[in-house]
This record gives C-alpha cells, sequence and structure tokens, in this order.
C-alpha cells in the first residue's frame, strides 16, 4: 500500500564526498530516503557515520557530490542567494552547541529580530516585534522582559536552547532539522527541551528530524527511525521496529551499548 | 575508607558574595564500594568533587567540615602538601573533559613519567616503562599507545588513556567527574568497562562516579547520592534510587530517564518545572520548594535536616516516607 501522506523532503542516491583521490572520504553513500509531512524522524548513528554531514545538505549549508533533494516533491533550488533565503524559511535547525548560534557582540533579541525580518515583518512597528518576541519567549517559560539587554554569554545552556526553539517559533518553518538537541543539556532540562519541541511541533505543524546518538531519545520521541552506519542507512522502520526488534547487527550493538534500568546491561560486549 | 563529616566550601565572587556550594555534605565510602553522584548542572557535583581532594584554589574557599581519608584529617593541610601526598596516592581525579587535557606534542609515556616522577624522583624510565606497561595490558589497552602521541589515538581511547594514567599510582579512591559525557554510547561503555576492572582488579579501592545520566549511575555504582542546590536531599543503594526515590525531586529526576526499552514511549516524561535558587543567597526553607509539586507552608520556615531511615537510606523533606509513597502513588494513577 502506497504512503498517502505528502512527502516532505525527499533524496534519491544523495553522496557526499570529500576529498580526491587517495585521500577521498565518502561520508554520506548513495542514500535514499523519503521523509513524510507530519512526521517525526530520527537519524541514529555513532560519531563519523555522516548524520551531521547529511543534516547539512538537507539545509544546503554543503553542496552535494551526487544525488538529488527534493522538497515537498519539487527539485530543490538553491542556486541563488535569494532562493536560499526563501528554501531557509522553510528549512530550519537547532544544533548541539546553543551558543555556537549567537553573535557574541549582539544582545539576545537581535537574533528574535532578525527571525521576525525573515518572515517578512521588517516594517511593522516596533511594538508589534516586542509583541510577537514576547510570545515567543512566553512560549518557552522565558520572560522576554528579562532578557532584551542581555548577551548570550549571561544565559545558561538550557536557556539559550530554549531561546534557539523560540527563534523556531517566530519562523514556523515546515522542517525542523535538530541536531543533538540535548546533548549538551543535562537530563533533566532535556524533558523540557524535549516537550517544547513535541508540542511546537503541534502548534506549527513542521515536520522535525532528530539527528542524534541517542537511541533512547530517538525511540521517545519519532515515528520513523533511520539508523546510519558509515554514510548509509543500514535499517529504517517504526520505531518499534527498529528499537524493539533489530534486525542489522549494527543495531543491535547500538541498542546494547545504552546503559539499561529495566534489564541487565551486558558489559562482556565491548 | 573515605569519610566527610559536614563539609562546607564556598566560593568568593569578584564581588565578595560567597556562594555556598558544598553545604553541610557528609558521606562515608567503605573499601570496594561505589558512590554515584547525580544532579542538575549547578547542583555542586563538581564542586563537591574538588573539594573532597582538599585542594583548594581561588575562587573556591574550605569553609569547615573534615576529609578523612584513611584515618587522616586532610581537610586542613597547605595546597603544596595536599598536592604532593595525597593527589594521585590517595585520591584520583578524572576532570569532565580529560582527553582534551593531553599535550599534543608529548608521547603518551611522557605523561606517566611526569607523573610518577614527581611523587618519586628516583625511579627510573625503564622501570617506569614497565610499569606503565603492565598496568595498560591489565586494562585492555594495547602498549602501543604508550609510544604515542595523543592525536594519533581516538577520543574513547585517549579517555581511557587518561584514566589508566591516574590509576599508576594505586591511589585509594577514585573521583571521576562525568568521565564518559563527551563520548558516543559504544566508547562510553568502553570506558564503564575500564572502571569497573579498576575496582574489580582493585586498582583502585573505592570510587565517586559522578554524572547527570541515571541509567550510567544505575549500573556502574553501588549507592546514589542526589544533590540539589549544595546540598544532599537523598542518599540509598542504586536500586531503590532509581525505582523508589523518595525525595520529590529525586522522584522529579527519576522521571526524566531514558532508555530504550519497551513501555518507555506509554510514560510521560516528566519535567521539574522553574530553575534552581540562586545560591547567594538560597531560600530559609526547602531549597526545592519553590519547585516541589507537594510543598507545605512549613517547608519555607527552616531549613529541613537529613532524615536517617533504618535501612541507612536518607532524604531531606518535610514529608514522611510512607506518604511521600501514597502521594507518588496517587499521582500516577
Amino acid at each position: 500500500m502506497a504512503d498517502q501522506r505528502k512527502s516532505c523532503l525527499t533524496g534519491k542516491g544523495v553522496t557526499k564526498e570529500f576529498g580526491f583521490g587517495r585521500t577521498k572520504t565518502v561520508a554520506v553513500d548513495n542514500v535514499d530516503f523519503d521523509f513524510k509531512e507530519g512526521e517525526v524522524i530520527s537519524i541514529v548513528g555513532e560519531s563519523g557515520s555522516g548524520k551531521t554531514t547529511l543534516a547539512k545538505m538537507l539545509l544546503g549549508l554543503i553542496s552535494v557530490t551526487k544525488g538529488d533533494i527534493y522538497f515537498q516533491g519539487e527539485p530543490r533550488d538553491i542556486s541563488s542567494q535569494r532562493k536560499r533565503r526563501t528554501y531557509w524559511t522553510q528549512i530550519q535547525a537547532i544544533f548541539q552547541d546553543p551558543f555556537a548560534s549567537y553573535n557574541i557582540f549582539n544582545k539576545i533579541d537581535s537574533v528574535l529580530l532578525d527571525c521576525i525580518k525573515m518572515r517578512g515583518g521588517a516594517r511593522l512597528p516596533y511594538e508589534q516585534k516586542v509583541e510577537m518576541m514576547t510570545e515567543a519567549c512566553s512560549f518557552v517559560n522565558l520572560k522576554f522582559a528579562e532578557l532584551t539587554n542581555k548577551y548570550p554569554f549571561e544565559l545558561s545552556g538550557g536557556q539559550q536552547q530554549r531561546l534557539m526553539i523560540a527563534r523556531i517559533f517566530l519562523l514556523k518553518p515546515k522542517v525542523l532539522i535538530a541536531d543533538e538537541p540535548t546533548s549538551m543539556i543535562d537530563a533533566c532540562s532535556r524533558a523540557t527541551i524535549l516537550d517544547m519541541l513535541m508540542s511546537l511541533r503541534n502548534e506549527v505543524g513542521m515536520t522535525p528530524i532528530f539527528i542524534t546518538h541517542d537511541i533512547g531519545l530517538a525511540y521517545y520521541v519519532s515515528d520513523t527511525v533511520y539508523i546510519m552506519e558509515k554514510g548509509k542507512f543500514v535499517e529504517s522502520g517504526s520505531a518499534d521496529d527498529v528499537i524493539l526488534r533489530p534486525q542489522q547487527p549494527y543495531t543491535k550493538r547500538l541498542i546494547n551499548d545504552v546503559p539499561k534500568i529495566y534489564e541487565e546491561w551486558d558489559l562482556s560486549t565491548v | 575508607m573515605l569519610e566527610v563529616r559536614e563539609l562546607t566550601t564556598k566560593y568568593i565572587t569578584r564581588f565578595k558574595e560567597d556562594i555556598y556550594a558544598v553545604d553541610h555534605v557528609s558521606l562515608k565510602i567503605e573499601e570496594g564500594r561505589s558512590l554515584g553522584i547525580a544532579g542538575e548542572s549547578g547542583c555542586g557535583k563538581s564542586t563537591l568533587a574538588l573539594s573532597l581532594m582538599g585542594y583548594y584554589f581561588p575562587p573556591l574557599h574550605y569553609t569547615s567540615g573534615d576529609i578523612i581519608i584513611d584515618g587522616t584529617n586532610i581537610s586542613g593541610m597547605k595546597a603544596d602538601d595536599v598536592r604532593k601526598s595525597i593527589l594521585g596516592r590517595e585520591i584520583a581525579y578524572i576532570p569532565q573533559a580529560a582527553l582534551n587535557a593531553l599535550n599534543p606534542t608529548q608521547k603518551i609515556i611522557r605523561f606517566i613519567e611526569d607523573v610518577v616522577k614527581a611523587h618519586d624522583p628516583t625511579v627510573t624510565k625503564d622501570e617506569i616503562y614497565e610499569m606503565a606497561r603492565g598496568l595498560f595490558e591489565s586494562l585492555g589497552l594495547p602498549a602501543e599507545v604508550l609510544q604515542k602521541y595523543p592525536v594519533e589515538l581516538s577520543g574513547g581511547m585517549k579517555q581511557r588513556t587518561v584514566i589508566a594514567i591516574s590509576v599508576i599510582l594505586r591511589p585509594q579512591v577514585l573521583i571521576a567527574d562525568e568521565p564518559s559525557s563527551a563520548l558516543d554510547v559504544t566508547s562510553q561503555k568502553m570506558v564503564i568497562k575500564m572502571l569497573r576492572n579498576l575496582m574489580d582488579n582493585g586498582y583502585v579501592k573505592a570510587m565517586i562516579f559522578i554524572t547527570h545520566e541515571l541509567p550510567l549511575l544505575y549500573n556502574v555504582t553501588d549507592d546514589i547520592m542526589v544533590m540539589y542546590a549544595g546540598q544532599i536531599v537523598e542518599k540509598a543503594p542504586a536500586h531503590e534510587a532509581v525505582f523508589d526515590p523518595l525525595h520529590p525531586y529525586s522522584k522529579g529526576l527519576m522521571g526524566s530517564i531514558i532508555v530504550p526499552e519497551e513501555g518507555l514511549r506509554d510514560v510521560k516524561l516528566a519535567a521539574i518545572p522553574g530553575t534552581p535558587p540562586n545560591l547567594k543567597n538560597p531560600p530559609k526553607g526547602c531549597r526545592f520548594a519553590a519547585r516541589c509539586k507537594y510543598v507545605r507552608p512549613e517547608c519555607r520556615v527552616q531549613s529541613i535536616q537529613l532524615r536517617e531511615l533504618e535501612n541507612g537510606r536518607s532524604y531531606r523533606c518535610v514529608i514522611g516516607e510512607d506518604e511521600l509513597r501514597e502521594l507518588y502513588a496517587r499521582e500516577a494513577e
């Protein structure tokens, strides 16, 4: 039975190579995927498996060596700066290190003002902008009035990451790529961040793509899980199928390596 | 083995404000046991680890309390004496991103020579090499690593090398502060296996393991201690701490566990609302009161004492043991 849902991001034979000749490395090796609109997707793999490279290609931050990426069924066109900007109003990202996403010399409201500008609200009166920013901040449990005069380094890691989510709230993209959004955050704030991302998804109706090495997180949030090893998808399917009934040895090993609490954790396999 | 009584240490900021990051902490580790310390960022876990070594440098200052290792009280010692006779021999410390501490221009064996010679200048290089080779091989690390530069090793390998170096003088107590949080799951497992190995083979007699990943603590340590805003809020054997937490904060922490096991998707992750108090002027009563679901008027009046239970557990709350369990059961429904 063919899937009736609309495709949101599709890739055919997507490949990324770095270097030439003897030093050539294939980071992403001829992968095909079809991400449906509205579903929560996770791409899981170890460090160096090529998941971040794939994310960067999806975002259009680096070129694709071979293959095509389709956005909502149409071939993606990011050949000019203007087209890229239009593309980026549709697809956005949150990265591992929130601090790296800020300009350290600008106060943090400039980040949110930029988002309003990207949505075509550059000419709005300032009061209305403040209203929008306040709404976005209250969505992530931050008080805008306390933040306006601060610099990024004055916020804690969790607050910075929440502000990144406020940014997404303002931009309302179709696709959100979350590259290890919680790996620099401690376990208790992790639940908060995930809750926010999921309620944002319901609010805005976007398709989140989680890129992570935390297979527990992938299992918790996602509908479809892709397991990536050495630039290839080795296994994919619904979260229950892949994580509770893994077929590939690589997937089994990944799951086995995560500390468990309900089952015995087998330490003898490394 | 290691006993800490009412240890209090503070940071003095440049505005001369006192911040008590470790507030009247008492703990005791017996030989062959390991203790896990959990808590969110900024709760004083790492400061406690630094304080336990008895090695203070500004802005961290010692205030009061005793640290007793093998019968010697090290709390009043001078920093220099601590460095010469305690660090490395009695207590070894593995900081958070230890793998980044290796100087890229030196071979691994040079670090080991540094450590050994600092404590005993008479040892020759050949003796050190033999010693290191024996240690590395028994810990499952190839001896070739000794002749390599740090850049030639992977992250997990570097971390394991640093751990091996830290136990070369056979310290009594090993303090591991988030030794695996910069690594992916497979390397993390190797690090954990190695730490277990150290304990089993008697390279260290006791271990303190600090992390915010509860499933990890559950698998590594015998006891778990939960810290909140500089204080101990709960201390219990690992199994009970995870499956039967008493303090509302530990209960909240356990609710944030994510494991890839059946049944997780039906559980709603419970985030603890709010943020920890500012330790510059901590609240008068219970420090968790502002975020607690079960807060009562008497919580805010005076500071709460640690309640000792009969089975060696303790927790810091005004509500009784059975009443708390009842509250949690009702919540679950």
